[in-house]
């Protein structure tokens, strides 16, 4: 009886991307069921906040990608690289591309993060054949996609993922590639 | 808020609880009067060259300006407020007040000389201790000090700060670079070292501008425009990160009003959560920092339609920031009562007196 075309399945997980087609450093914004999520690279590792500041909505993951500056006084400046922060375009505040938090607020204001998987291809492709995970649009699209079982896919999660579930760093499954995924195991699987 | 206001009511009727009056002054008469506290070379080289004494305080209040002194308590034959006597007759007594907290601007920083300013400075102290604050335990007051040189300042600070009649050290509101700069520490360390307000008050160095970006053309001008000054200071001191360096330093502003603070303050918030990066010291929001660390008089109030008055008491934010004051002896359009009526009940004590007695350690 309905005659619209069917919503798309509401899936808990989608492949986004190949990792090594996702250059260090870089950045995409992908499209899931229209939330705009933003997902970055950066030193190796994987990390998704959705496009939407929670201070007035403007589009977060347009801005620039920053290190924490800390102080101690007057005159002492430090940069904590080990928290990169994302600042609104609108009006540059602040937040971890972590844990969303925001920097000058941070009990009270909070980006939403998404957790980001990197999962090789066959673990990808089984998910794909039960309809486990989505793909979205672009070139990893479910009708034209090849994924291939040596590749390293980033995943995204739409719902939270206990912490410490998910690997987010690109070569971890190569790594150990040998060990797990035997060559003539190789082959192309077609969603 | 004079006594003027008494002849309709009384003090007591008016307000029943205790009163301290945070800004009262001192006008020194003539360069004379500080000779007997003057090392005799500074006495001859005045006498030498026939110097009347610094020009600061008649610009700052020309001397016959309505502003400078409400009516009542311009003597016939004296300058006002020079004596005790006259202090104790237009404010003390009828105001009933527990303690009031002198501040006598003589325009030291007229001066550019690097040894009599800071000479002079110290006989303005010694005078204030001897004629003002020996003879009325009611009296505190701040020292004053050559705000030009802060290794001198700071000197003066350490001679005089620990008498338990100084409670603020008066630093003039223009200089010639803002005060929140490191080149100003040793001032801030002095004043926290021996536990005494900072005090802006309206005044300072000649040579500038009274605004930022110009002089302006009349009096009534430069006097209406002068919030921008504090403002400018103010701002300077929490985003060089003054308070994080000293997290002990109290400042008073005096005669720079209130009704602007939570505009500047909303102005300084936006700003520093975007450009926060730029000065990691400030750590937390720039009108929390004021409310933590900067207290004002109410004098001048400057107060708007009695609806609008209310709000922007609202806006403050919190009971603790406004003192009570007359800035005896200049004059001042706003009602006091009026003030007292608008604000809500849980401050009235605290604006009335506690807050000063707090601030100053009274």
């Amino acid at each position: 009886m309905n005659q619209d075309t069917p919503r798309a399945k509401r899936h808990q997980k989608y492949v986004v991307g190949r990792v090594d087609e996702f250059p260090e450093s870089g950045r995409m914004i992908v499209d899931i069921r229209g939330r705009e999520v933003g997902i970055f690279r950066i030193r190796n590792r994987f990390y998704a906040v959705l496009n939407r500041c929670p201070h007035l909505g403007g589009p977060l993951v347009k801005g620039q990608l920053v290190n924490a500056v800390t102080s101690t006084g007057p005159g002492n400046m430090e940069l904590d690289t080990s928290k990169d922060l994302i600042a609104c375009p609108w009006h540059n505040w602040e937040f971890d591309i972590k844990t969303g938090q925001s920097f000058w607020n941070p009990k009270h204001l909070k980006a939403r993060p998404f957790a980001v998987g990197v999962e090789v291809g066959n673990e990808v492709a089984e998910q794909i054949e039960t309809g486990a995970v989505g793909m979205v649009e672009g070139p990893y699209r479910a009708e034209t996609v090849q994924v291939a079982v040596e590749s390293e896919y980033i995943v995204l999660f739409m719902v939270p993922q206990a912490p410490g579930t998910v690997q987010n760093t690109a070569g971890t499954h190569r790594a150990c590639e040998s060990f797990t995924h035997a060559p003539e195991e190789k082959e192309e699987v077609t969603s | 808020m004079t006594t003027a206001l008494l002849t309709n009511t009384t003090r007591s009727t008016f307000w029943t609880g205790s009163v301290i009056d945070c800004d009262v002054h001192a006008n020194i008469p003539s360069i004379e009067t500080l000779f007997p506290y003057l090392d005799p070379i500074w006495v001859e080289g005045t006498k030498e060259r026939g110097w009347r004494g610094p020009s600061g305080p008649r610009l700052s209040y020309p001397p016959g300006a309505a502003t400078t002194t409400r009516d009542e308590w311009r003597p016939a034959d004296q300058m006002p407020a020079s004596q005790l006597s006259m202090l104790q007759k237009d404010i003390l007594d009828p105001w009933q007040v527990d303690r009031a907290v002198l501040n006598c601007y003589y325009g030291i920083d007229s001066l550019r000389h690097p040894d009599w300013a800071p000479a002079l400075a110290s006989a303005v102290n010694d005078w204030i201790i001897a004629e003002w604050l020996d003879k009325d335990p009611r009296l505190a007051a701040s020292l004053v000090i050559p705000a030009r040189d802060p290794i001198a300042a700071a000197a003066e600070i350490d001679r005089v700060g620990s008498h338990p009649g100084f409670v603020q050290v008066m630093l003039p509101v223009r200089s010639e670079r803002l005060y929140g700069q490191r080149i100003f520490y040793p001032i801030f360390e002095a004043a926290t070292r021996n536990d005494l307000v900072v005090g802006l008050q309206w005044g300072g160095t000649t040579e500038d501008a009274p605004s930022p970006t110009g002089y302006a053309s009349w009096y009534a001008e430069e006097y209406a425009a002068e919030t921008q000054v504090y403002l400018a200071q103010l701002t300077s001191m929490v985003f060089e990160g003054t308070f994080q360096k000293f997290p002990t330093l109290r400042v008073a502003v005096l005669e720079g009003g209130f009704t602007w603070v939570p505009m500047w303050g909303w102005s300084m918030n936006k700003k520093w959560k975007g450009l926060r990066r730029e000065t990691p010291w400030v750590d937390r929001l720039p009108l929390d920092i004021i409310r933590d660390h900067v207290r004002f008089s109410v004098a001048p109030a400057n107060l708007g339609p009695r609806e609008h008055s209310q709000r922007i008491i609202d806006w403050l934010g919190s009971d603790d920031l406004l003192m009570f004051a007359t800035d005896y002896p200049h004059r001042h359009d706003d009602q006091i009562d009026e003030l007292l009526e608008i604000i809500p009940e849980s401050m009235r004590a605290k604006l009335m007196s506690e807050t000063a007695r707090d601030w100053y350690r009274l």
